[in-house]
This record gives C-alpha cells, structure tokens and sequence, in this order.
C-alpha cells in the first residue's frame, strides 16, 4: 500500500486559503469603513449568530432535512428511471421525452404552483429539490449503464445469467463511476432546490431565514444564513465524496487519489 | 453425409447481414464441420466476420440464414458446457481475481468450498498463485487474461471459444500463452475455436485452420495442420511450419489481403 498523506495534509492547502479569504474580507471591511447593510466583516456574522444560535441552526436543520429527503428520494427515483430507461426499448422515447421536457421547465417558475399544491409544508420544497437533482442522477446513470463494455454482457451471457443478475451483478457496478459523477452534482442541486422552495413560501428553514432578513435590511443575519449555507453544501460535498471512495474503491479516479 | 456423431459443432449454410435497409452482408454462405477434441483456429483480415461467427456459435447473436448446431443441438442462445474468453480480459475491477474467476460458477449458485478449492488449484496452475485475492489492475495484461482463461475453464466445459484472446498483449507474452494453450489443449482435449488474425498463431495451435475472406466474410479454404504435438516454440522455425504458413500468406496475397515489397 502506497503510504497516504494524513486527510489534514492533503486538505491543509484548502483551509489556508478558506482562512485567507476570511482575513481578507475583514481586512477590505474595516479599511474601507463599508457600512455593514452592505457587507457586514466575518466578526460580525460570527457575533450575529451567536445571538441567536438556536434560531440558525433549527433553520439549518430544517433546510438540512428537506435537501436530504429531496436528494434520497432522487437517487431512488433517478436510478429507478435511468433502469427502465435502458431496459425498456418501448418505455425510452416517452420517458425519455418527458423527463427532458419537464427538465425544461425552470423549477423557479413551478415553485409558487407546487405551494398551491401541496401548501407551505416541506412537500412542495422536497418535490423542487426532486426536480432539480433528479434529472443530473438519471442522465449519468443512463450513461453508466450504456457504456458497459459489450463483452462484460456477453461473459455475463455465456455464464446463462439472468436478466437481473446482469443488472445487478455486471451493469450497475459498471456504472457507478457515473452514477457517483450524477450523485455529487445532484446533491448540490437538491440543496438549491429546497432554497427555492423556501423562498416561494414558509414559515422556516434557511431559505425564510435570508427572506426574513432581508425584510429587515439586517444583512449580518442574512450573511449568517449564507455562511451556514455554504459550509452544509460543502459538508454534503465533501460527504457523497467519502461515500464514493468506500464505495469504489476500485476505480480509477477513486485510486488515484 | 452421415457424420454427424463425429461433427461435434456442425455450421451450415450461415449468412450474417447486419443493419436495417441497406443491410450490410457480413458472413456468406459459412459450412463448418468441427469435430469433438479438435482445435480449430479461424484465421481473416480485419472486417472478416471471424468474431461474429464465433459470437454466432456461442449462440450471442443470431445468424440471418443457415443454422448452427452443437452436440446435435440447433443454438439458440448460449448453451451449457461453453467457456468463452474476450478480445479483452473482461475481469471485473471490483472483485478479486478468485471472485472474478469464480464469477460464472456464481451466477447458477453453485458455489461451493470444492469449487473454490478447484478454482485456486486451476490459478496456481496457471501462474497465479498467490494472486487470489489481488484486484485485476494490480495484474500485467498476461496474468489479466491467464485469470480470464481459468475463469472459462472452472467449470470444465467441453468447448472453448477465443475470440483473439492475445490480440492485445505483447509479443514475448503472447508466446508464452500460446505454449500454455497447447499445453491445457493436451491435456483436455477441449473442443476449441481460436479466432485470430496471426498466421503463425493459428498454425502453431491449430489441427486446422479456416482461412476467411473479408467483405463478405466466407470460407476460403479449410486447412489441415499436419504437426507433431507437442508443439515447442522452435517448430515455428522448421521447413514444415513455414510450409504451412507461407501458403496461408499467398492466399491472402491473391485475395488482395497482404500487398508484398
């Protein structure tokens, strides 16, 4: 086994230059005198959400949750679709077609009529979050699955295997590169979703809390909302990554690593 | 004729077209008789069709006219009794070679601790011990497809089917698995196709040899490879090999295949 760089080696030149660009921002913030309606300094964010800590991270939560819910049911979904997809000659065409063409909608625009659905509850934001992440995971499991060599089938094939046993055993461990390549764009996606959900209508969550905010021209708290928004975008990330190195720790780009 | 006891894998009349409207002739008016034990090596150009005939035999692909039948039986779809190894290795990067060669013994659930014992006795056989529980990529492309072959023949099947198997590999590697092919051929007596497009691989291997042309692909001519076994390496030096395989090269010179100095 190749000797690895401990994971605080390998990610020291990432949080030197996370804490650069904080030092900076202070720097630019108190030299310049900027009015913190416009940009508050990160001291400020940081004192601003230790006002009220309880209020951010249950709105972090609930975001948390909703973006979770969005990205599991995808995932489920997407590969489901992505299966029939490549199994069903006469079922590609019109799922194919309509996935692009509800993919051409933009989610903005379905948000307000999802609220008119389903309420202000989570289930108009989980059903954007869907939206959004589930086309990115049934395009590269699509592909994934496509790209399995030929022969891989036909060994599979000449052993007299059975339809599901070359899904499951050749198929779909062929295509997890991609799948995972589908999973990490998704993920992110799904946490965008879940904002926008918030955005249109609710009483909580992230999304409420940067409307509310910027309702009351308080810019710190809103900084506050976005900081915290960014470090779960990251957290996710960095998450599905890990998953994906346990996961495939026989590809190529997993060993190279 | 009435042989049809001896022909173990009997090709007759085989047409391949491929496409929809301007259908592309690929393989044209195939007769092949194959008897049990023999080793027969398929030798064409490029575009020749030898790898679809052999995908034909192995009931992967249907042919357009004619029929094909193994043990007296019209194929189908892949039989029982049939190992068959790839152009490439086909092993499977997240298994272990041992689980890679026990792959086809798994897909009937019929994996057993003998069956185990059977398939790491067969790596050891070929070189690989100690490798059962390696990944495939820490493997060189030789020991890659000396996994593969073991893979086809754990389960003892009575043919064998290669469809250019050393294609890919090296010349000093391709040597070696050459000897080691005759060698498992000897000892087994499988019934074995060979698709290659090296001359000298083919007679080296072959009792025949199945000269094919290209655009269609067809039976030029059916060779008989008249050598003593065991083969050594240095036969390919000898008058008699030489024979053989500048006739199969002035065939493919009238045919228009290989162009001379």
């Amino acid at each position: 086994m190749p000797s690895n760089p401990s994971r605080l080696t390998r990610n020291l030149p990432g949080l030197l230059t996370l804490a650069a660009a904080v030092v900076l921002w202070e720097a630019v913030v108190r030299v310049f005198a900027i009015s913190p309606i416009l940009l508050p300094s990160p001291l400020m964010v940081w004192e601003e959400f230790w006002k009220a800590p309880a209020f951010f991270l249950y709105n972090a939560g609930v975001t948390l949750t909703v973006t979770l819910v969005g990205f599991l049911l995808s995932v489920v979904f997407g590969i489901l679709l992505a299966v029939l997809i490549v199994s069903s000659k006469t079922l590609e065409r019109p799922v194919f077609s309509l996935l692009v063409a509800l993919n051409s909608v933009p989610k903005v625009a379905l948000a307000p009529l999802f609220v008119v659905w389903m309420g202000i509850g989570p289930e108009p934001k989980i059903a954007i979050a869907v939206m959004l992440a589930i086309f990115a995971i049934v395009i590269d499991t699509v592909l994934g699955l496509r790209s399995v060599d030929p022969d891989m089938i036909n060994l599979a094939r000449v052993g007299r295997a059975k339809p599901w046993q070359i899904l499951v055993k050749v198929r779909l461990p062929c295509a997890l590169p991609s799948i995972f390549a589908g999973l990490k764009v998704a993920i992110s996606l799904a946490l965008i979703g879940a904002i926008i959900g918030e955005f249109v209508g609710s009483s909580s969550g992230l999304g409420f809390a940067i409307l509310t905010a910027q309702g009351q021209f308080d810019t710190p708290s809103l900084f506050v909302s976005l900081v915290l928004l960014i470090a779960m975008g990251s957290l996710l990330f960095t998450m599905m990554e890990t998953i994906e190195r346990l996961a495939i720790p026989w590809h190529t780009s997993v060993r190279s690593h | 004729m009435n042989m049809a006891s001896d022909n173990y894998i009997r090709v007759a009349g085989v047409e391949k077209r491929y496409g929809g409207r301007e259908t592309a002739l690929v393989l044209q008016d195939i007769n092949l008789d194959i008897k049990k034990g023999e080793f027969i090596s398929v030798l064409g150009p490029s575009g020749c069709g030898k790898s679809t005939l052999l995908k034909c035999i192995a009931g992967l692909e249907g042919t357009t006219a004619g029929t094909i039948t193994a043990r007296g039986r019209v194929i189908d779809g892949p039989p029982e009794g049939l190992g068959m190894v790839f152009q490439r290795d086909m092993l499977l990067d997240w298994r272990t070679i041992l689980q890679n060669v026990l792959f086809t013994v798994e897909l009937q659930n019929k994996i057993t601790p003998a069956m185990r014992e059977r398939a790491s006795a067969q790596l050891a056989r070929f070189g690989l011990g100690g490798y059962e529980h390696r990944r495939p990529w820490e493997l060189s492309g030789g020991m890659r497809q000396r996994a593969s072959i073991c893979r086809a023949l754990l389960t003892d099947p009575d043919i064998l089917l290669m469809d250019e198997p050393f294609g890919a590999l090296d010349a000093m590697t391709r040597d070696d698995l050459n000897v080691e092919v005759a060698r498992i051929w000897q000892e087994t007596r499988k019934t074995v196709v060979f698709i290659t497009h090296s001359i000298s691989e083919a007679v080296f291997l072959s009792d025949k040899v199945v000269i094919l042309d290209r655009h269609p692909g067809r039976i030029v001519e059916i060779l008989d490879i008249d050598l003593p076994r065991p083969r050594p390496l240095s036969l390919r030096e000898t008058p008699a090999f030489g024979r053989y395989s500048s006739h199969i090269r002035q065939v493919f010179m009238q045919l228009g295949i290989v162009k001379d100095a």
